[in-house]
């Protein structure tokens, strides 16, 4: 499929997954993907706390937008923020300040679960409405709480009868059941735990929350080596020290069993969930910076012109 | 120098595993809960949720929120002369509505107070896996099972909450709750917190009633009206809860993986710990790359000549240096002796002989 084709499937698109597996990274590669085939991106921060603008060398992420590189912004999209927000424009501003202060906030969310994710979703769906971005990406909250995430709003449906807050969480459903707007993106490692995770993810998030996916993006995937014809005596006849010979000759058999073990857990993802997958290399760099990113980037681009 | 992970499982009473999600805090209850089995104490470890494979592999399968005993045959590996007689292992997978709700029961004055709660839908939101309520949980089953005295180790594993201090907080938060002068309000009879609500905060509830509704409003009011009877109860619960957290036989491990993120939430963690006068017991970190020696990646691919086996070599050796350069301003506030590292495997964890491999590198 052609890049910019993809990228214009939907406004909205959800990155999830467990912790640790790369969420935030793949949702910045992403990002410059999207940016090549001339889009505009807003990156939404949910958790507030995002290693995303290391990777661009900026400063901390706020609920302002900041620009990270050229037609990309990001900003964070944290519960408490969204509703201060939500009340503000609702007429409500002389009371928001108190209303979080006084602890009110709290037994209300307590009394409305998933009200904190309404007003999150809510956000989400006027930035799509305005539009914000050509393509506006989600760092959502990891794979557990994701789900709850996206069944939000139908829960809230069946708790509040009336009010604002049903009519926000009506709208918010439109969207998400929307293939033409909304899909969730599924990010996980080549690893036992990972893959699990992930499908159980991915069978509650299209079955429970209605929510169309997209393609698997497979993370830290290890290359294909050729097969090891440099044994440890050969080594050290082309002038590499013992020690040196031996270690190389240990990496190469750790890599050979680590890819295999990655294979087989991509061969179980496939047969268990029939979703195309899109593989991102392993990084050995010390930190992700702008050109890992853009190197991602080229793999994300590659992985969707296969599809 | 005697092994710190050894007299964890051999002398504490209570291990508390923390740290953030996917570094193996639950496979490393299992291991120390093992281990402490295998040493003749009967362990139990609590985890809140276990990854489907090691569950089944544990006999976890059905979901029980009472310790259920595993049969010695799947755990104990070694030959039979050599077996433990006294040790056993129990498991229980944390649910957090059910230890709620024995809660409520015990607490109650009657069993009709008790059955207003139960079926009250602000409770059940409160009761469900809601922010707060499964740390506190998972902290009153750690209370349960340590006063039955049926055990001699219990193992916890926190829940995956992404700050993982937040249980530690549980009681306190529960406690501040229970003093939020809103919800004191709302707890005095119906007809009267009108008239003592001041103007500010009955503009407060009519915003909130008009936002949400009138009913949800009217839940929650009803749920501290039932709660109210009960609140001294569990006001001195969680003061024993806390005290428990407190204990010298409660020790604490940080489990860590050589990533960014899971370092920084340990740190955070130690930090924590530290400012409320609790000891780290042991770190282990999980899943870290063996390091191939003790090459420059650098001088090595200067070396190379395109040869794919020293290339790779490279690589593994920037791995191992990044992670260990991650690791250091951990390692570094810890005494060294408590430090354990657990290899990343070519294999998968998921099964009592990896769960025997992992034992290896910290026994």
């Amino acid at each position: 499929m052609e890049l910019r084709q993809f990228c214009s499937q939907s406004r909205v698109v959800i990155v999830a997954g467990k912790g640790g597996v790369g969420k935030t990274t793949v949702t910045a590669a992403l990002a410059l993907a999207a940016t090549r085939a001339g889009l505009s991106v807003l990156i939404c921060e949910v958790e507030g706390k995002s290693g995303l603008t290391a990777a661009f060398g900026s400063a901390t992420l706020e609920y302002d937008e900041i620009e990270l590189a050229p037609h990309l912004r990001a900003r964070t999209l944290a519960p408490n923020d969204a509703m201060v927000d939500y009340l503000e424009s609702h007429g409500m501003k002389r009371i928001s300040k108190r209303l979080a202060s006084s602890g009110a906030l709290d037994v209300v969310a307590t009394a409305v679960p998933g009200m904190k994710d309404i007003l999150v979703l809510g956000k989400i769906k006027s930035l799509e409405q305005l539009p914000a971005a050509d393509l506006i990406l989600v760092d959502a909250p990891a794979a557990g709480h994701a789900i709850s995430f996206l069944m939000s709003a139908r829960g809230l449906l069946d708790a509040v009868r009336v009010g604002p807050i049903r009519k926000q969480a009506t709208d918010v459903v439109e969207l998400l059941t929307d293939p033409t707007r909304c899909q969730v993106m599924l990010v996980t490692l080549p690893e036992e735990t990972p893959v699990n995770e992930l499908i159980e993810t991915a069978f509650a998030v299209e079955d429970r929350a209605g929510v169309a996916l997209g393609p698997v993006v497979v993370n830290g995937c290890l290359p294909l080596q050729e097969p090891n014809d440099w044994g440890e005596r050969s080594l050290v006849e082309a002038g590499f020290s013992n020690e040196i010979a031996a270690a190389a000759v240990e990496a190469r058999r750790f890599q050979h069993a680590r890819r295999a073990m990655q294979q087989h857990q991509r061969a179980r993802l496939a047969q268990e969930l029939p979703l195309p997958q899109i593989e991102l290399p392993q990084l050995f760099t010390a930190a992700i910076h702008r050109a890992e990113l853009e190197t991602l980037a080229d793999a994300l681009v590659a992985g969707i012109a296969a599809l | 120098m005697t092994n710190p992970f050894v007299s964890l499982v051999e002398t504490r009473e209570i291990v508390v595993c923390c740290g953030t999600g996917g570094v193996g805090k639950t496979t490393t209850a299992a291991v120390l809960a093992i281990e402490a089995a295998r040493r003749g104490r009967r362990a139990v470890v609590v985890t809140i949720d276990p990854a489907k494979r090691l569950a089944d592999t544990l006999g976890l399968s059905a979901l029980s929120n009472e310790p259920a005993l595993i049969d010695q045959q799947i755990w104990d590996v070694s030959n039979s002369a050599q077996r433990s007689t006294t040790g056993s292992l129990s498991a229980l997978m944390l649910d957090t509505k059910s230890t709620f709700d024995k809660l409520v029961l015990e607490h109650a004055p009657d069993a009709e107070a008790a059955e207003r709660i139960l079926d009250n839908r602000f409770y059940r939101n409160v009761s469900g896996a809601l922010g707060g309520t499964q740390e506190y949980m998972a902290m009153e089953k750690l209370y349960e099972l340590h006063t039955s005295r049926g055990f001699d180790l219990i193992v916890i594993d926190t829940p995956p909450s992404r700050h993982a201090l937040d249980f530690l907080e549980a009681p306190e938060r529960l406690l501040r709750m229970l003093d939020n002068r809103m919800f004191r309000l709302l707890m005095m009879p119906t007809k009267t917190y009108m008239k003592l609500a001041s103007v500010a905060l009955q503009a407060l509830l009519r915003t909130v009633s008009r936002v949400v509704g009138r009913e949800v409003v009217e839940d929650a009011i009803a749920f501290f009206q039932a709660f109210e009877g009960m609140e001294q109860g569990f006001r001195e619960r969680a003061a024993k809860v806390q005290a428990l957290i407190d204990d010298p036989a409660t020790a604490f491990v940080l489990v860590t993986a050589p990533r960014r993120d899971a370092v920084d939430e340990a740190m955070f963690f130690s930090h924590r710990l530290e400012t409320n006068g609790l000891a780290i017991a042991g770190l282990i970190v999980n899943r870290i790359h063996p390091t191939f020696g003790d090459a420059a990646p650098d001088a090595l691919r200067a070396a190379a000549q395109g040869n794919a086996a020293i290339l790779n070599l490279a690589d593994y050796r920037d791995i191992a240096i990044r992670e260990r350069a991650t690791l250091e301003g951990l390692t570094t506030k810890l005494p060294s002796d408590v430090v354990g590292y657990v290899p990343l495997l070519d294999c998968d964890v998921h099964d009592i002989a990896g769960l025997a491999l992992v034992a290896s590198s910290l026994f």
